[in-house]
């Protein structure tokens, strides 16, 4: 019996013995950051919305960031003609295939989809968004750190710069982009804070109406107790 | 003010002359003489009502705006994935409905794991209420089916890879095991006719089954009268006017209590809906944010956390037996280990029914049940390992043990004196 007793003590530790380690820089926050947001909401459709969709999400839903149709209309509206539609390609899925070895992914809720044990979504697309590096085996000659021999090349190069990967195991800069490495890292930043904003539109909203509907049970509860009190006063 | 009272007054008599509505409101409510002493594990058997009324109501509303179809759109992603992001932005209010549904089948089982814990260390089970505890215990594997059938729904990579998986346990079945998982599926793989049907038992065929089932389990309640803390009959003592000495009207000491119980739950409900609804993966697993791809199968597909210690157990089973195959007897297991509790009516042989009363040996073994329930939880979260496997096996024994040793433990086991009445806290 107590045999059984202490190898059932002993079961979380064996469980938790094993299991590969990545590591995830953490992504600034970003989520209440409207100016960064935006400026996230302009690379993404710079940079991202050519060969990945966003189509869930809709262009007039950017004015939750603070922007207005007219602004949305003028700046980002490349892939469609009303501010209602969805972010949608004209790049041809089997094209993708045929070209990349695998259609580009829908992003609209990537960084809810790369949520893990190592870190949230974001700390993983930021990680990964600063880890490409040069390698000339693979067709596209780059590949990542955290996404190892991903399809995709290293679509923000010219503003990183190129990494290649040390004999120590860690990445170096041979020749700079057109961004310092800090101002790089602020703007990828600004792309997964966008990003995250995209996987969860609503997540602001949800999160300010909780504490009201928090504080309207609090109060509820105040009530409820008085009146359970007061019928069993004459119990027990 | 005194008119519109006797025209009420005649309207009810009209009403009760034609439908038993007074006398129902009194045999379940207002004179459903319920036991003065429930404590806190007696709140869990009316959230549970209130969970699965917050299901079958956030469910309508979702059933408007889902789409059970597996074809891809314009921009490649499966209509269904599509239709429920669709809600989640698009809908008003959609996020919430959406939330508090996905939030609430965990919740489910929260409450009704904690309920059946209830009944077992009270020892509610027993005679006279073994109906009562066979239509929960149904109740609890339509659930479970419920569960499985809904999780399919959303289309992601994990509701598709885990119903592959579960409905290819079937195939394990000797002889009739490939021909039935083909006929569970209606197709070779997972794919739009299994959406399609496992919408229709979600949505129709098992709440039908499951609200029939509820109804049982509150009359069969209501005939026998409620069990309490200390597991002694209040209806062996009853004053002269025929109520028992020890029971109270369900309503309106008990309604109000429970609004409180209500509004705790909601609180804490509320909480993981408005700042945590993915509850760390547990409620909403991230890799089901990835649209169902048939040929990419994920590196670790774990069930939901409310079927983990049944899934623990199946994958414990690695020994073939008289020629056939380790996983044959994984699913017997598994199903054994879900099924088991039906039977601890007549498992079950102490004379104290309630823990109160009880003695060591019972209490022993009640822990290292629960032990080896929260470690194989825990485990079939895990990849296994060699190993997890070990610790899961040995906690499968544990498991089953609890309940095949009953007969012997608990007759043996030295019980403490029932008292005649209830005690005070």
């Amino acid at each position: 019996m107590k045999k059984i007793f202490t190898a059932l003590l002993l079961a979380p530790i064996l469980a938790f013995a094993g299991g590969a380690e990545l590591h995830l820089d953490r992504a600034p926050d970003r989520s209440n950051d409207k100016a960064a947001l935006q400026n996230g909401a302009k690379i993404f459709v710079n940079y991202c919305l050519n060969c990945h969709s966003a189509s869930y999400m809709r262009y007039g839903r950017l004015k939750d960031i603070g922007l207005t149709d007219q602004q949305i209309k003028d700046n980002l509206l490349f892939t469609a003609d009303k501010v209602g539609e969805p972010m949608r390609i004209a790049m041809r899925r089997a094209d993708a295939r045929a070209w990349f070895g695998a259609a580009p992914p829908d992003l609209t809720v990537i960084a809810r989809a790369r949520s893990s044990e190592f870190g949230s979504g974001a700390d993983w697309l930021y990680t990964y968004l600063r880890t490409f590096y040069r390698d000339e085996e693979r067709p596209t000659g780059w590949n990542n750190v955290v996404f190892e021999n991903v399809g995709m090349p290293h679509v923000l190069w010219e503003l990183q710069g190129d990494q290649v990967m040390g004999e120590d195991h860690k990445l170096k800069l041979v020749r700079p982009g057109q961004l310092t490495p800090q101002k790089y890292d602020d703007m990828v930043a600004d792309l997964v804070g966008f990003l995250q904003y995209m996987g969860e539109p609503a997540a602001n909203t949800r999160k300010s109406l909780g504490w009201i509907v928090l504080i309207f049970l609090g109060v509820l509860l105040v009530f409820a107790y008085a009146l359970k009190r007061n019928y069993w006063k004459d119990i027990h | 003010m005194s008119a519109t009272n006797t025209k009420m007054q005649k309207l009810l008599t009209w009403v009760d002359e034609r439908f038993p509505l007074t006398s129902s409101w009194k045999a379940h409510l207002s004179e459903y003489y319920a036991p003065k002493n429930f404590n806190f594990w007696y709140f869990f058997g009316s959230l549970a009502l209130l969970v699965l009324v917050i299901q079958i109501v956030t469910g309508i509303f979702l059933v408007m705006h889902f789409k059970p179809d597996a074809s891809v759109n314009a921009s490649g992603v499966p209509v269904a994935f599509a239709s429920v992001e669709y809600i989640m932005r698009d809908v008003p209010w959609g996020w919430l409905i959406r939330y508090m549904h996905s939030t609430g089948a965990s919740a489910f089982f929260i409450v009704v794991y904690l309920h059946m814990f209830r009944g077992m260390i009270y020892g509610s089970y027993r005679k006279p209420r073994e109906l009562i505890w066979i239509f929960g215990m149904i109740i609890f594997l339509c659930l479970m089916a419920e569960a499985f059938f809904g999780y399919l729904l959303p289309w992601g990579q994990m509701s598709y890879w885990g119903a592959q998986v579960i409905v290819n346990l079937f195939s394990a079945i000797p002889f009739i095991g490939p021909d039935l998982s083909l006929w569970l599926r209606g197709d070779y793989v997972v794919g739009d006719a299994t959406l399609n049907r496992f919408f229709a038992f979600h949505v129709i065929a098992v709440p039908l089954v499951l609200v029939g089932l509820v109804v049982a389990h509150i009359i069969a309640l209501h005939e026998v009268g409620s069990n309490n803390p200390d597991g002694v009959e209040i209806k062996k003592k009853k004053g002269a006017d025929g109520i028992p000495l020890d029971g109270i009207p369900f309503h309106p000491y008990y309604t109000v209590k429970d609004i409180v119980g209500v509004v705790v739950f909601l609180m804490v409900f509320s909480i993981v809906i408005f700042f945590m609804p993915e509850a760390g993966g547990y409620f909403i697993e991230a890799n089901n944010f990835f649209p169902a791809d048939p040929l990419q199968t994920p590196p670790h597909i774990a069930p939901v956390w409310y079927f983990t210690p049944f899934y623990s157990i199946l994958r414990a089973v690695t020994y073939p037996l008289f020629g056939i195959d380790a996983k044959f007897w994984g699913v017997v297991a598994m199903g054994a280990s879900a099924i088991i509790f039906v039977f601890l009516p007549w498992l079950d042989r102490s004379p104290a029914k309630s823990i109160r009363y009880r003695g060591p040996i019972y209490k022993s073994f009640l822990a290292a049940f629960l032990v080896s329930f929260f470690t194989l939880g825990y485990l079939g979260v895990l990849p296994p390992t060699p190993a997890r496997t070990l610790v899961s096996q040995l906690c499968a024994m544990v498991y089953f043990a609890f309940f095949l040793l009953m007969p012997v433990y608990s007759s043996i086991d030295k019980c403490k004196p029932e008292p005649d009445r209830v005690t005070e806290k």
